[in-house]
C-alpha cells in the first residue's frame, strides 16, 4: 500500500480535480457545514493516509454491509482502495478460518488505537453468548477485544445501535447494542439499514477535523440525525394544505400528497433520509410513496407502533411538537402549550449550535464563517416551516455536483 | 486425524463455520453448521400482519426484499387478497433486478477469489489481456492502459504486506491455475461490478425508496403509485400523460427512461462480463464439473408470476427433482416442508427427530452448554443453529441450479436455451451439471434470461397503466375490522438462492404465529435423525485439499451454493396450533 495521501490515491485511479472538489462539497453538504468547508476537507483529505478498518457483525442481515456497497461519493471501490484500509470483513476476506482471525488480530496489533472498529448488528447475550460465535468464541467477547484498541467504534444500522430487530418484541437471545461494549469514542448512526452518506461523512469528518462529528445523547452525529423527517420533507407543504393519501393508490397517493394519514413516522423521527436520499440520492421512502417507520429512532421496532397507525398528534397546531417531546417536557415540569413550543423550536436550532461546536472542533485554524450560507443558517430560521425551501435543494444539489437524479423534479 | 475446522467461513453472510475429515488429502466427512441464532419469528409475534412484512424483511439484507415478499404473500394467501396486475409487474421487478444483480455480486465478491490469484494478476501483460477482453464478448472492452491502471492499483495494495480485505487470499496456491492474464481480466471486472451494482440497484431505490430493504412492499399490493391523470372515468383519458406536477416519479415517463437506461446497461454488463467470465472458469477448471455434487434431489417453488391476473404462471417453474431422475418434474406441497433438530441446537417436545411440518415447527433454542471457545464439534450431536428441513424426509438443493433443472425438466424455454449453449460450449451433458460448474452455469443462465426479462416487465407495466388501470394495491381488506377473527395463510417463493416458505396465523388481528424456512437453511442444513448430510455436507464429501493449512478447494464447494448464514440464523416458534390443513399446489398463492 502506497501512503502518499488519498489524493494521489484518487488521482492514480482516475479523479479529476474538479470531482474531488465536488466529492468534498458533497460531503460538506452531508456533513450539515457550509459549503465554505469544501476547500478544508478537501485539503485534509488530500494529504490523509488510508484509515486502517475492522468490521465485525453480529447479529446481522447483512443490509448494512450491502448499504455501504452503495456508497457512491466516495464510491465504493475507492472506499476499499483508497479511502479505506479495510482489514477484516468476513464477507470480502480471501482468506477464512484461522487465517481470518489472524488478519483481525494482526491488525489490531499494528493499528492499534488508529484503526476504526466498525460493528454491524446486534450483539447477544444470552446462553453465555453462543447466540453468535465467531471463530468458536462469542461475538461479544470479539467486539470487546476489536473495540477496545481501536480510534473508535462506529456502529452502524439500528441492530448495532441498541438490538434492532433480534431486540424487538419476545425474543430470548438478549440481543443488544454494542456500545456497552465500545470505549469513550463511540458514535451511532441507525437506520435499517444506515445510510451510507451518513457513514462517509463520518469518515471524512475524522480525516478533515481529527475528531468525531458533533453527536447528540444517543452518540448520533447532530449533522444527519439533528433535525425531524417532517421538517424537511418534500411532501410537507401538503400537510400544511391539509391533503393527504388516505387510502394507498388513491388521488392523494398518485399526487404525491402527505403519508401522515397513512401512518408515516416522520413527524417524530429525526433523520435526514429527505436531503441525503439513498441511492445516489435516487429517492426515499416518502418519494417513493411508504410512510417513513421510524428506522433512526431508538428501538423503533418496539418503539414506533404498527407501522400503518397515524401518529396521535398530541398538541393541536404544533405539529412538530411529538409525544416525546410533550413527555419530556411534562416530566421536566414544564408544563402548557408555550413550554412545548419551546422545545419544539429548540429542535431547530440544533443545527446552528452544531456549527458552532465545529468551530470550536476544528484542529485546523480556520477562517471566518460566512453568515447563513448553505442551508445551515436558513433552516435554523424558526418562520421556515415550509420543509425545504427550493433554494436549499439548490445548494444541495450544486453541492454534490450531479443532475438530481433520476428525474430532475422537485415535486413542486 | 483431527477435523479440519474452517471458522470464520468467511465470504458466507454471517457466522458460518465448516468442520472437515481429511484422509489421503481427500475430505472424507463434512459438517456444516450455522454459527448464529437470531429468532426473528419470536420478535413476529403479536404484530400487525401488515406490517409483518417490514420485520420479516429484515431476515436477508443481501437477497434484500426476498423476505418481505414472502411475507406479504402469505398474508394476502391469509385474507384472500389478489394483488393488482401493476403490482405484480413492480414486484417482478424489484425480485427480478435483485436476483440479476445477487448472481453477479455473489460471483464477484463472494467466490471470485476462490478461482483467481490477485497476486498473479499483477504479472499480467495488460496489451495480452485487452485482447482476452476483446475476444471474450460483443462488449466494449478496456483498454491495455486501463489494465495497467488496475495492475497499479493492485501492486500498491499488495505492496506492504497487509493487503485489505480483497488483497487478502491464499495466493500461490497450487489449485489456481488460470494465466496471469485471466486473473487481470476477471479481477477488473470484480472492481467494474462493484461500480456496476450500485447504479443499477438505483432500480430498486426509484421503486422501493431505499435499497437493501425496499420499503414500498403493502399487503395488498405496493405504495408506488402511479401519476395522477385526471378522475377516474373521464372521458378520453389516456394515464398517464398529464402527471401532476408533484406526482411521484417512478412510474412517470422519466421513471420509466431511468430504468430502462439501467437495464440496458445491466444487460451490457451481465452478457459481455458476467457470462462470458463464468464460461472462462468453467473452462479453465473442468474438474469441477464432477466435484461438489448435491443430494441429488431438487426443490423449486417457481417465481414471477405472469400472464392472467387470476390465473399467473411463473416464469421459472414449479417442481422437485427425485434422485437420479432429473426428467419428471413432481409436484411440490406445502405440507411436505419439514423440519428436524436431530443435529441443531433446539428441542423438539416429541423428540429431536421427529419430523414436524414446517406449518408446524416448533422452536426450543437448547445450547448445550458446550465450552468457549469451541475448539471442534468432533463428538457433539448437535453443531449448529441451523436444522435440517428435509421433503418427504428427504434433503434437498435449492437455488440456481435447482431451478434450472426443473425448468429444463419442465421444458422451460428460455431457460433450455441457455443451458444448451453452455453445455455444448463445453462439451457437456446436463446430467452433468449436478456439481460446482452447474452451480456458476446455472446462476449465469439465469441472470441472463431475467436481465433480458425486466424491460419485458417494465414494458408490461406501463401499457398496463396506459391502458387506464392505474390501481397499485387492493384496500378492500385493508381494514382488519374485514378480517375473519383466525386465518392461515402461506407462501413459496424463490430468492435469488432458492426457495423461500412462510407461514402465518392471524388471530384476532394480530399474528399469532410464523414460520419461515429459508433458502439457506436448506442448503446449510446438518445431518438429520436418519443421520442424512445436508447438501453442502454431501457435496463436501470427495473434496481434494491439497493443503490443508488452506483448504481453498473446500471453500469451491461451499461457496458454489451461495450460502447465506444471516438468513439461516432464525428459528421457527413454539407451535400453539394443531397443522394447518392446507395441501396446495405451489404456485397457486402467487398472484
Amino acid at each position: 500500500m502506497q501512503d502518499d495521501g488519498l489524493y494521489a490515491a484518487l488521482v492514480r485511479r482516475g479523479m479529476t480535480r474538479r470531482s474531488f472538489l465536488q466529492f468534498s462539497a458533497a460531503m460538506a453538504a452531508a456533513l450539515a457545514l457550509p459549503l465554505s468547508y469544501a476547500p478544508r476537507i478537501a485539503a485534509a483529505v488530500e494529504g490523509s493516509k488510508r484509515l486502517p478498518v475492522i468490521w465485525i457483525r453480529g447479529q446481522a442481515c447483512g443490509g448494512d454491509t450491502e448499504a455501504f456497497l452503495r456508497s457512491s461519493d466516495p464510491d465504493t471501490v475507492a472506499l476499499f482502495l483508497d479511502v479505506l484500509d479495510i482489514q477484516y470483513h468476513d464477507a470480502f476476506l480471501g482468506v477464512a478460518g484461522g487465517d481470518a482471525e489472524l488478519a483481525r488480530t494482526s491488525a489490531m496489533d499494528r493499528y492499534r488505537n488508529g484503526y476504526f472498529a466498525v460493528v454491524e448488528g446486534s450483539i447477544p447475550s444470552g446462553a453465555s453468548g453462543a447466540y453468535c460465535l465467531i471463530g468458536g468464541r462469542p461475538a461479544a467477547d470479539v467486539v470487546r477485544e476489536v473495540c477496545a484498541g481501536a480510534l473508535a467504534t462506529i456502529a452502524v444500522g439500528s441492530c448495532a445501535c441498541d438490538g434492532g430487530a433480534p431486540a424487538a418484541g419476545s425474543n430470548p437471545t438478549g440481543a443488544g447494542g454494542v456500545r456497552a461494549l465500545a470505549g469513550a469514542r463511540y458514535m451511532a448512526l441507525p437506520g435499517c439499514p444506515v445510510n451510507p452518506v451518513n457513514l462517509a461523512a463520518v469518515i471524512v469528518h475524522y480525516l478533515t477535523f481529527n475528531e468525531l462529528p458533533p453527536a447528540d445523547l444517543a452518540s448520533r452525529p447532530l449533522a444527519a440525525y439533528g433535525d425531524l423527517i417532517h421538517n424537511q420533507c418534500e411532501r410537507r407543504p401538503h400537510f400544511e394544505f391539509g391533503e393527504f393519501a388516505t387510502e394507498w393508490g388513491d388521488e392523494g397517493a398518485q399526487r404525491g400528497w402527505c403519508l401522515y394519514k397513512l401512518g408515516c413516522k416522520g413527524p417524530e423521527t429525526m433523520g435526514n433520509c429527505p436531503t441525503v436520499r439513498y441511492g445516489e440520492k435516487t429517492s426515499w421512502n416518502v418519494r417513493a410513496g411508504h410512510g417513513c417507520v421510524g428506522c433512526m429512532t431508538p428501538s423503533f421496532w418496539n418503539a414506533m407502533g404498527p407501522a400503518y397507525k397515524r401518529l396521535p398528534s398530541p398538541v393541536p397546531f404544533l405539529p412538530n411538537v411529538t409525544v416525546d417531546m410533550v413527555g419530556g417536557a411534562l416530566l421536566g415540569g414544564v408544563a402548557g402549550v408555550m413550554g412545548v413550543h419551546a422545545v419544539g423550536m429548540g429542535v431547530r436550532f440544533k443545527r446552528r449550535r452544531m456549527i458552532a461546536a465545529h468551530e470550536r472542533a476544528a484542529a485546523v485554524p480556520l477562517g471566518p464563517l460566512p453568515p447563513a450560507v448553505g442551508d445551515a443558517g436558513r433552516r435554523s430560521e424558526p418562520a421556515a416551516t415550509v420543509g425545504l425551501a427550493p433554494a436549499e435543494h439548490g445548494a444541495a444539489d450544486e453541492a454534490d455536483g450531479r443532475p438530481d437524479a433520476p428525474v430532475g423534479r422537485e415535486g413542486r | 486425524m483431527p477435523r479440519l475446522a474452517i471458522d470464520p467461513l468467511t465470504r458466507a453472510g454471517g457466522s458460518a463455520r465448516v468442520e472437515l475429515a481429511v484422509d489421503g488429502g481427500v475430505v472424507s466427512d463434512a459438517w456444516a453448521s450455522g454459527m448464529t441464532f437470531r429468532g426473528l419469528e419470536l420478535s413476529l409475534r403479536g404484530r400487525d400482519p401488515r406490517d409483518a412484512w417490514l420485520l420479516a424483511q429484515r431476515i436477508c439484507g443481501t437477497c434484500t426484499g426476498v423476505h418481505a415478499l414472502a411475507s406479504v404473500r402469505a398474508v394476502e394467501n391469509a385474507l384472500a387478497i389478489t394483488i393488482p396486475t401493476n403490482a405484480r409487474h413492480i414486484r417482478n421487478l424489484l425480485a427480478g433486478t435483485m436476483l440479476v444483480r445477487d448472481h453477479v455480486m455473489d460471483f464477484y465478491l463472494s467466490q471470485l477469489q476462490d478461482w483467481v490469484d490477485v497476486q498473479a494478476a499483477t504479472t499480467a501483460d495488460p496489451a495480452a489481456t485487452a485482447k482476452l477482453a476483446a475476444s471474450q464478448a460483443q462488449r466494449q472492452g478496456q483498454a491495455a492502459s486501463d489494465f495497467a491502471k488496475v495492475q497499479d492499483r493492485l501492486r500498491a495494495e499488495l505492496a506492504d504486506g497487509h493487503p485489505g480485505v480483497l488483497g487478502n487470499g491464499w495466493w500461490g496456491h497450487p489449485a489456481y491455475r488460470l494465466s496471469p492474464e485471466q486473473d487481470l481480466l476477471l479481477v477488473a471486472h470484480m472492481l467494474e461490478a462493484i461500480g456496476w451494482q450500485r447504479e443499477f440497484m438505483r432500480i430498486q431505490t426509484l421503486l422501493g425508496g431505499k435499497d437493501p430493504h425496499p420499503q414500498t412492499y403493502l399487503v395488498g399490493g405496493m405504495a408506488v403509485a402511479p401519476p395522477w391523470g385526471g378522475p377516474s372515468g373521464a372521458s378520453g383519458r389516456d394515464h398517464p400523460q398529464v402527471p401532476d406536477a408533484n406526482s411521484p416519479e417512478a412510474l412517470s415517463p422519466d421513471g420509466y427512461g431511468f430504468m430502462s437506461g439501467q437495464m440496458v446497461s445491466a444487460r451490457d454488463f451481465v452478457l459481455g462480463a458476467f457470462v462470458p467470465d463464468v464460461a472462462l472458469l468453467a473452462a479453465a477448471y473442468p474438474e469441477y464439473v464432477g466435484l461438489g455434487a448435491g443430494p441429488g434431489g431438487c426443490l423449486s417453488a417457481g417465481e414471477f408470476p405472469q400472464g392472467a391476473k387470476d390465473t399467473p404462471e411463473p416464469l421459472f417453474p414449479t417442481g422437485r427433482l427425485d434422485q437420479g431422475n432429473l426428467e419428471a418434474s413432481q409436484r411440490v406441497e406445502n405440507a411436505e416442508f419439514t423440519e428436524t433438530v436431530t443435529s441443531s441446537w433446539y428441542l423438539h417436545s416429541g423428540g429431536n427427530d421427529t419430523l414436524l411440518s414446517g406449518s408446524a415447527g416448533q422452536t426450543t433454542p437448547a445450547w448445550p452448554g458446550l465450552a468457549l471457545p469451541i475448539q471442534s464439534l468432533e463428538g457433539a450431536t448437535a453443531y449448529s443453529w441451523v436444522k435440517a428441513p428435509r421433503y418427504r424426509g428427504v434433503p434437498m438443493e435449492v437455488g440456481p441450479l435447482a431451478r434450472v433443472l426443473v425448468g429444463l425438466a419442465n421444458g422451460q424455454a428460455d431457460l433450455t436455451a441457455a443451458i444448451a449453449q453452455r453445455v455444448n460450449s463445453l462439451n457437456l451433458t446436463v446430467d452433468k451439471l449436478g456439481g460446482v460448474v452447474g452451480r456458476l452455469l446455472a446462476r449465469s443462465a439465469e441472470a441472463e434470461v431475467v436481465v433480458q426479462q425486466l424491460p419485458l416487465w417494465l414494458g408490461d407495466l406501463r401499457a398496463n397503466l396506459g391502458a387506464g388501470d392505474v390501481a397499485v394495491a387492493d384496500v378492500t381488506y385493508w381494514d382488519p375490522g374485514s378480517w375473519p377473527s383466525e386465518a392461515k395463510g402461506f407462501s413459496l417463493g424463490e430468492g435469488p438462492r432458492g426457495t423461500v416458505a412462510h407461514w402465518v396465523t392471524i388471530r384476532d388481528a394480530v399474528v399469532a404465529d410464523y414460520q419461515v424456512i429459508d433458502a439457506s437453511t436448506w442448503n446449510l442444513s446438518p445431518r438429520d435423525g436418519s443421520n442424512l448430510r445436508g447438501p453442502i455436507e454431501t457435496a463436501l464429501v470427495g473434496t481434494p485439499i491439497a493443503d490443508a493449512q488452506r483448504p481453498l478447494e473446500a471453500l469451491r464447494v461451499v461457496h458454489s451454493f451461495a450460502p447465506c448464514a444471516a438468513c439461516a440464523a432464525h428459528v421457527f416458534s413454539p407451535r400453539r396450533d394443531t397443522p394447518a390443513e392446507v395441501v396446495a399446489r405451489v404456485g397457486e398463492d402467487i398472484r
